[in-house]
């Protein structure tokens, strides 16, 4: 048996009435995802490559490179099919679903970008699909939705609370309890109990699979840091995993600064989302990690203009590594990841995912010191989806940019 | 035998549930008043967490009111020595609360519940697999930790959950979270055939809102029944006279229990 923790994280912190399913879904993962039971990881593997468009290119960054002074490669999961790394898990849970014989799924979605992974994936499995998901997200992430409904799944929106990720997961764990003989939960990132952690972290890990050889290949040897954002983690896991082997290979996870974490946070509030920086131990959703929460173990609202990020805590096996020094947990505020956001969109004709642009707003804010001659960033998705959201919040916080002169002319 | 073990020797009882603080800790106070008028023989209180995953919308409702309001552990310790009642009580609440108490994680939280009159736990997103550090510090004290059984539970899960128990197990009446609802649930006769054998007191809750199941439930083997949105409920309608509603519907249910305890005898 696989352990079911982490050192001290992790864990199956969840209502008995849902033990049993948990019990058959790690038994599942073992079997089928750990040990290729039936082929399901070639058949994986083979969908990901015709459905999804895997393996995605590492790509030379050249003007980023000039600018920073060393080799910048984008590991670019903006181009898997659905624009983000979140298809690699969401197709791999609805196959192992479809293994499982379950016929209906459920999600949480934050940003929307699960949402409509698991949507996408669901469709193309014929399965039935609900997602749950944030009033404030939906506000935010309208286009989103309209993707979701298009590719035929239900968006149930939560009003309760601040509207975000977090409720959302609740209400998707609340529906699990009544469901859970047909139905299974497609958690959006390596975060809730055991299996979940370990599973999405295997479903993720191509990216790393893929980065480390596709590096080797190009500059005959491995990098010097890896750089990744991490809002539950699971595209930092997936980009760092195959590396965790490799001593003298950085790994970096930038966390949502939010407004900055040196603001003192009003009861409830958090301005940022920064579990691995600022967080403290505890238990939410199912799982031992670090937690934003007030004294007495209240969760508080966390912040970041990324709903994807936008998370008050943080994938188990994160939270553990960062404690054994395997990763280094940084932050990048809001500001600093809308001026990264415009300048990949300019320099390199990429405008990537706002959550991404906190990734890169660390080289900018590094100018790449420390990091070595090579480095790999993980290009999370692409940003299509947030352009309003970054015009609106540019507009708002005074960011000073020529794109945001131009376009405050044309509006 | 433990305070709660003694309530349960009386043959089948009822249990209510409210969320200490609700709307106030004076509230508090007069509702459980009302509660043991009413014939209530364990009070089973919330101690909110913000984040009630195993919850319905009625008691979460109840539990953002409390949480609004101010209460925390200290005060809900402070709540339940005031309360001073002659029934026992129990605590339902999640464990990153537990955890967080105190200077030293789950003792200090255990030291000062029982300091302060707490009978048992409840801590619905705790399973027994996580349970081992809170029932070392337990262990020889008096304090129960009562863990639920789903309808999804089955006999080698039912096993493992009965070497760990104390005080009484809680049958989950149906899939789902907690609420109203007006029937008594199939997997209710299948729990209770399924714990026969195990001897310790069983009690019945998800979902209790009136008499006839109450009788229902007796009637199937239970020892206790467990009621929480339906109180609930009337606390969120803040109607003048909810004290008074609270005790006609804790002696309504109560009637439900005598009526089952009479067609078992007959
Ligand atoms: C493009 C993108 N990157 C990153 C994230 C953050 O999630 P995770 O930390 O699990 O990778 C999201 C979440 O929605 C996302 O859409």
């Amino acid at each position: 048996m696989i352990s079911t923790k982490f050192g001290k994280y992790g864990g199956q912190y969840v209502p008995e009435v849902l033990m049993p399913a948990i019990s058959e879904l790690t038994f599942a993962y073992e079997e089928y995802v750990t040990k290729n039971k039936d082929g399901f990881m070639d058949d994986f593997f083979t969908r990901l490559k015709d459905f999804g468009g895997r393996p995605t290119p590492l790509y030379k960054a050249e003007r980023l490179s000039e600018r920073y002074g060393r080799e910048i490669y984008l590991k670019r999961e903006d181009l898997l099919h659905g624009g983000a790394h979140k298809l690699n898990n969401a197709l791999g849970q609805c196959l192992l679903a479809k293994y499982m014989g379950k016929e209906r799924i459920i999600a949480e979605t934050g940003a929307g970008q699960h949402g409509t992974a698991t949507a996408m994936a669901a469709s193309y499995l014929g399965l039935d699909c609900e997602i749950y998901m944030g009033k404030k997200d939906i506000n935010r992430q309208r286009l989103n939705v309209f993707r979701m409904e298009i590719n035929g799944a239900r968006v149930n929106p939560v009003e309760r609370g601040s509207g975000t990720l977090k409720e959302a997961i609740n209400e998707t764990m609340r529906d699990w309890s009544k469901s859970v003989d047909t139905t299974h939960y497609v958690i959006g990132s390596v975060v809730g109990p055991h299996p979940f952690p370990k599973m999405v972290r295997d479903f993720q890990s191509v990216i790393s699979q893929e980065a480390r050889e596709q590096i080797q290949t190009e500059v005959g040897r491995l990098p010097d840091s890896v750089v990744a954002c991490a809002g539950g983690g699971s595209n930092a896991m997936g980009a760092f995993y195959n590396f965790l082997q490799d001593e003298g290979v950085k790994l970096i996870a930038v966390e949502a600064g939010g407004k900055g974490i040196e603001s003192v946070s009003e009861s409830k509030i958090a301005h940022h989302s920064a579990s691995l920086v600022a967080g403290r131990e505890g238990v939410l959703h199912g799982a031992r990690t670090k937690i934003l929460q007030d004294r007495d173990g209240q969760i508080v609202e966390s912040h970041s203009i990324s709903a994807g990020l936008d998370y008050a805590g943080v994938g188990p096996e994160l939270a553990y590594l960062v404690d054994e020094g395997q990763i280094i947990p940084e932050i990048v505020k809001d500001e600093e990841a809308i001026k990264a956001f415009f300048l990949l969109s300019e320099m390199e004709g990429i405008i990537p995912a706002l959550e991404t642009s906190h990734a890169l707003g660390y080289l900018e804010n590094q100018m790449g010191e420390d990091l070595g001659e090579i480095v790999i960033v993980n290009l999370s998705g692409r940003g299509d989806k947030d352009v309003e959201t970054v015009i609106e919040e540019s507009h708002r916080l005074g960011v000073k940019h020529q794109t945001m002169e131009r376009i405050e002319r044309r509006i | 035998m433990s305070r709660i073990g003694v309530a349960f020797g009386e043959g089948p009882i009822l249990i209510p549930y409210i969320t200490a603080g609700d709307p106030s800790q004076e509230s508090t106070i007069e509702y459980v008043e009302a509660l043991v008028k009413g014939g209530a023989k364990i009070i089973e209180l919330g101690l909110p967490f913000s984040e009630p995953i195993a919850d319905g919308p009625i008691i979460q409702e109840a539990i953002n009111r409390s949480l609004e309001a101010g209460m925390n552990p200290k005060k809900f310790f402070e709540l339940v020595s005031l309360m001073n009642c002659n029934v026992p009580v129990v605590v339902m609440t999640y464990y990153n609360i537990i955890y967080q108490y105190g200077e030293v994680p789950v003792e200090s939280f255990v030291t000062d519940a029982i300091k302060h009159g707490v009978d048992g736990m409840i801590i619905p997103d705790l399973p027994v697999e996580e349970a081992e550090e809170i029932l070392k510090i337990c262990e020889g004290r008096e304090i129960d930790l009562i863990f639920i059984v789903a309808p999804t539970t089955r006999d080698q899960r039912i096993e493992k959950i009965m070497g760990k128990i104390s005080g009484f197990v809680y049958v989950q009446a149906r899939l789902g979270i907690t609420g109203v609802q007006k029937d008594v649930s199939q997997s209710t006769y299948e729990s209770l055939e399924r714990l026969k054998g195990y001897d310790i007191p069983k009690a019945v809750g998800f979902g209790v809102s009136n008499a006839n199941q109450a009788a229902e439930i007796v009637r199937s083997g239970a020892d206790g029944v467990i009621a929480g949105s339906v109180f609930v409920d009337i606390i969120q309608r803040g109607d003048a006279n909810a004290v008074q509603l609270l005790e006609d519907k804790a002696r309504e249910l109560v009637r439900g229990i005598d009526e089952g305890i009479e067609n078992n005898k007959s």
